[in-house]
């Protein structure tokens, strides 16, 4: 059984001239990393916030199919959300620290759960930090504003945030997109590292990115899935993926 | 082409004017009575009673009543104004009936002072029968520093970026809680300056108090929220036309005291809005 | 480094978070939603209590009676027309002067004035906002109405005149700040298509920019126009408070009363349910009716310019 499931998803924004996704079905393995690539407007950023329902929070949407987590609809009714929240976590395009210092914004989820324990709190702390490959360079100063760190730093410590819930699925959309080459290849480092111990499904800022560290790929063109698989780079199948990977358009 | 740049400098000239006309008598006004108050205005005039039916003494009572009333129209203003903004800016829809509450708002700011005098005389003091008193009073010009409340509070936390709410969101938390943890904090600062200008408004109103809790000659200080009280604004507004042969002394010294009050605070409320400002992470 | 994903880690947390905070979560909701819905509920309560105490005037008196010449309450003459027509005449002189002086002062605080006078401007209108109405008009009593006394002739000094020049004051506030919001809704697109003409900063200013807020001047003369009917004390101080009809020229400098000024000053001695007490309450309606509706047709001035994107 696949982590994720993706059955016949259909989507549109209140408004829109077309559905964002037009039925959309895949898998994405577990303990991998898996993209989800194509051109802008294709409906990647949709489909990567419908697997945390973080779509709930935006108003006059239509969704029809389904979304599996370990075989379980998401959007069952009665689902707790913040619950399912807690078990996929996401980090965005831009670093986006909260107000606050740098242990407040790795322990924000935890505490909202409930977590006081000040010495699993630090433990917690430490292991994100470290799983983000942070926490050399801010050990001495977790109690500095998170606003003092550099566009790498931040991001990693968004990162960092959010494995402190120990999520079973991490979420990534263009993480590495403002960041210089030298943090971006710190990012997809600490990825490969984190897959053995997280289903990672990431859209990436470039072709090239989601070359270099997908396990499973999907091109979405324009809301419709053209393709997924293991090969997608190596070997694609439809003219389609091949062109836009070769670059004749995009 | 010269034509041209003589009517750009007239056309200046004459906004500039304007702009002048306006401003200048503030200057005036302001400088007109702090000069002629502030003579008036010593350590007596401040803390003791009055005496000799006004014409002597002090105008601490006074003092004291506007403060009470400020407090007062605070405890009651503060957590309906904010909560009702909350529900405003984090939870309404774009409803019928949220169209309807801020007209609701819109109305409320516009009623004349006096209709509120009516109002809180017509509810506060008869039909809930809590007679002329701080309480009626307070209540009254909470209802009325509502609006202002609500304004700015939403305001403020509307300015505060959507991306924190959504990464709560992110992180498992409920509405309440990004509220709670992260906008409301961060709102605070616009929050406490427009809770502050409110309160200045409230602090200068006559109108509302007339009938629901402002007594004249009372040269003891209020022991309990149903007592009747002097007030500042009440108090300039009969010694400066009912009372023939009050020395210009007194009536210039209320004047001054009233405003020195009022500008104080909205000193406060600026300084703490700049200051802010220019801490905000974001 | 522990790298192990343990959802076992989560469960025990996921279940501490279960149940009781969604408790706690829906009782704070609740409440933030009661207080959402207080304003409109305040609105029905004020109405509600004007009516009570006011609609037996109603009852009590014909129109004719009610819309009478001769306010003389003790007599029982109840004819209103001297405060409507008070209000009236001294509110709109007021917005006239008010009006364009604001504006004009609106467009130069946000196209014209270099920085440093805009840092002076603007915390000394938020003065001008703030002083209250007793205090302008004490100064107004004690300073202006000499003034006009000296200067124009009134045998007080405490007229129609001094009155909207008061109120012309007091609305500045409001009136400036509206147009500030128009002009800010101006994209700067307008500006800019302006200057690449080759007009210059005035003629883009006078001719693009301002037609383009005109809706946002006409909502400020209404919001002022709100806001200089509802004003009670300071108009009270300084326009003499005598009930006459004001319908000769000579009347801009006479005394007059006005329908706010009439229930300050009345209520104090009035009894309890008589019919003056009815009908102090009963111009108090009037009032509320007229601000209700002026400030609902600027709301929806507003709401209609904001939905066209500020292009009129």
């Amino acid at each position: 059984m696949s982590k994720i499931s993706v059955r016949e998803v259909r989507y549109s924004y209140a408004g829109a001239p077309g559905p964002a996704l037009a039925g959309v079905s895949l898998d994405l393995p577990e303990r991998a990393i898996s993209v989800l690539f194509g051109p802008a407007g294709g409906g990647k950023s949709t489909l990567l916030r419908l697997i945390n329902r973080l779509n709930d929070l935006v108003e006059g949407t239509s969704r029809s199919g389904q979304v599996l987590l370990d075989g379980e609809d998401i959007y069952a009714p009665g689902v707790d959300v913040t619950a399912l929240r807690r078990r996929v976590g996401m980090v965005f395009a831009l670093p986006l620290p909260l107000p606050g210092t740098i242990r407040e914004n790795v322990v924000y989820g935890p505490r909202l759960a409930g977590l006081r324990d000040r010495g699993r709190l630090e433990e917690i702390t430490e292991r994100s930090l470290r799983q983000g490959a942070l926490w050399e360079e801010v050990k001495d100063r977790l109690d500095a504003s998170a606003f003092s760190l550099s566009g790498g730093q931040q991001q990693r410590l968004c990162i960092a945030r959010s494995l402190s819930l120990e999520p079973e699925v991490l979420l990534l959309d263009e993480p590495t997109s403002g960041l210089d080459p030298i943090s971006t290849a710190k990012v997809e480092e600490s990825l490969f590292t984190l897959k053995q111990s997280y289903t990672i499904v990431i859209v990436p800022h470039s072709v090239q990115q989601a070359a270099r560290i997908a396990d499973r790929a999907a091109f979405l063109l324009a809301g419709e899935l053209v393709e997924v698989g293991d090969q997608v780079f190596t070997s694609p199948r439809d003219k389609r993926t091949e062109d836009y990977i070769t670059g004749r358009f995009g | 082409m010269n034509a041209r740049l003589a009517v750009q400098r007239l056309g200046f000239l004459l906004l500039g004017l304007a702009a002048l006309v306006v401003v200048v008598p503030i200057l005036v006004v302001v400088a007109g009575i702090v000069v002629r108050g502030i003579g008036a205005v010593s350590w007596e005039f401040l803390s003791a009673m009055p005496r000799a039916g006004m014409k002597e003494g002090g105008i601490l009572p006074a003092i004291v009543g506007t403060l009470l009333l400020t407090l007062g129209t605070a405890v009651v203003a503060v957590p309906v104004g904010v909560g009702g903004a909350v529900y405003l800016s984090e939870y309404a829809r774009d409803t019928a009936f949220t169209r309807a509450i801020r007209l609701a708002m819109v109305n409320l700011a516009g009623i004349p002072s006096i209709v509120y005098g009516l109002f809180g005389l017509g509810m506060f003091v008869l039909f809930l029968r809590f007679g002329t008193s701080i309480l009626a009073g307070s209540l009254t010009l909470a209802i009325m520093t509502l609006p202002v409340v609500i304004s700015t509070t939403e305001e403020a936390l509307r300015a505060v970026p959507t991306e924190f709410r959504t990464v709560s969101a992110s992180l498992g938390g409920t509405r309440w809680q990004g509220i709670r943890k992260v906008v409301l904090p961060q709102a605070l600062p616009g929050i406490i300056t427009g809770v502050i200008l409110g309160l200045l408004r409230a602090a200068g109103e006559t109108a509302p108090i007339l009938f629901t809790v402002a007594a004249f000659y009372l040269p003891r200080l209020p022991h309990s929220p149903l007592d009747q009280t002097m007030a500042l604004p009440y108090h300039l507004y009969v010694i400066s036309t009912q009372v023939p042969g009050m020395p210009a002394e007194v009536q210039n010294g209320t004047a001054f005291v009233l405003l020195a009050l009022v500008l104080l605070l909205n000193f406060v409320a600026a300084w703490i809005r700049s200051h802010f400002r220019r801490r905000r992470p974001w | 480094m522990s790298g192990g994903a343990s959802p076992a880690g989560v469960a025990p947390r996921a279940s501490r978070s279960g149940s009781r905070p969604r408790w706690s979560e829906f009782a704070v909701e609740s409440l933030i939603r009661v207080l959402g819905f207080s304003t409109v509920g305040f609105v029905v309560l004020i109405f509600a209590f004007l009516l009570r105490e006011g609609l037996p005037v109603f009852f009590k008196l014909p129109a004719a009676a009610l819309l009478g010449e001769l306010w003389y309450p003790t007599f029982g003459s109840f004819g209103s027309l001297p405060l409507i027509l008070g209000s009236a005449l001294v509110t709109l002189l007021a917005v006239l002067i008010a009006l364009p002086l604001g504006v004009a002062t609106a467009v130069f605080v946000r196209e014209v004035a270099p920085r440093w006078a805009r840092e002076i401007l603007k915390p000394l209108i938020e003065v001008l906002a703030g002083i209250p109405s007793v205090v302008l008009g004490f100064f107004g009593m004690t300073t202006v109405a000499p003034l006009v006394r000296q200067w124009l002739g009134a045998p007080t000094g405490l007229t129609v005149f001094t009155g909207a020049l008061v109120l012309a004051y007091m609305s500045l506030p409001t009136i400036i700040s509206v147009a500030e919001d128009a002009l800010d809704a101006v994209p700067r697109s307008y500006r800019d298509a302006g200057l690449a003409m080759g007009a210059t900063h005035w003629q883009t200013t006078w001719r693009v920019v301002v037609p383009a807020g005109r809706s946002g001047v006409i909502i400020a003369g209404m919001l002022g126009m709100g806001r200089a009917i509802g004003e009670t004390m300071a108009v009270m101080m300084v326009t003499g408070n005598a009930a006459r009809l004001p319908i000769d020229p000579a009347a801009l400098f006479r005394p007059v009363r006005t329908m706010t000024a009439t229930i300050a000053a009345e209520m104090g001695e009035v009894a309890r349910g008589s019919l003056h007490y009815h009908a102090l309450f009963g111009i108090g309606i009037v009032l509320f009716v007229l601000t209700f509706l002026i400030n609902l047709a600027a709301a929806r001035a507003i709401f209609r310019r904001r939905r066209k994107g500020g292009l009129r």
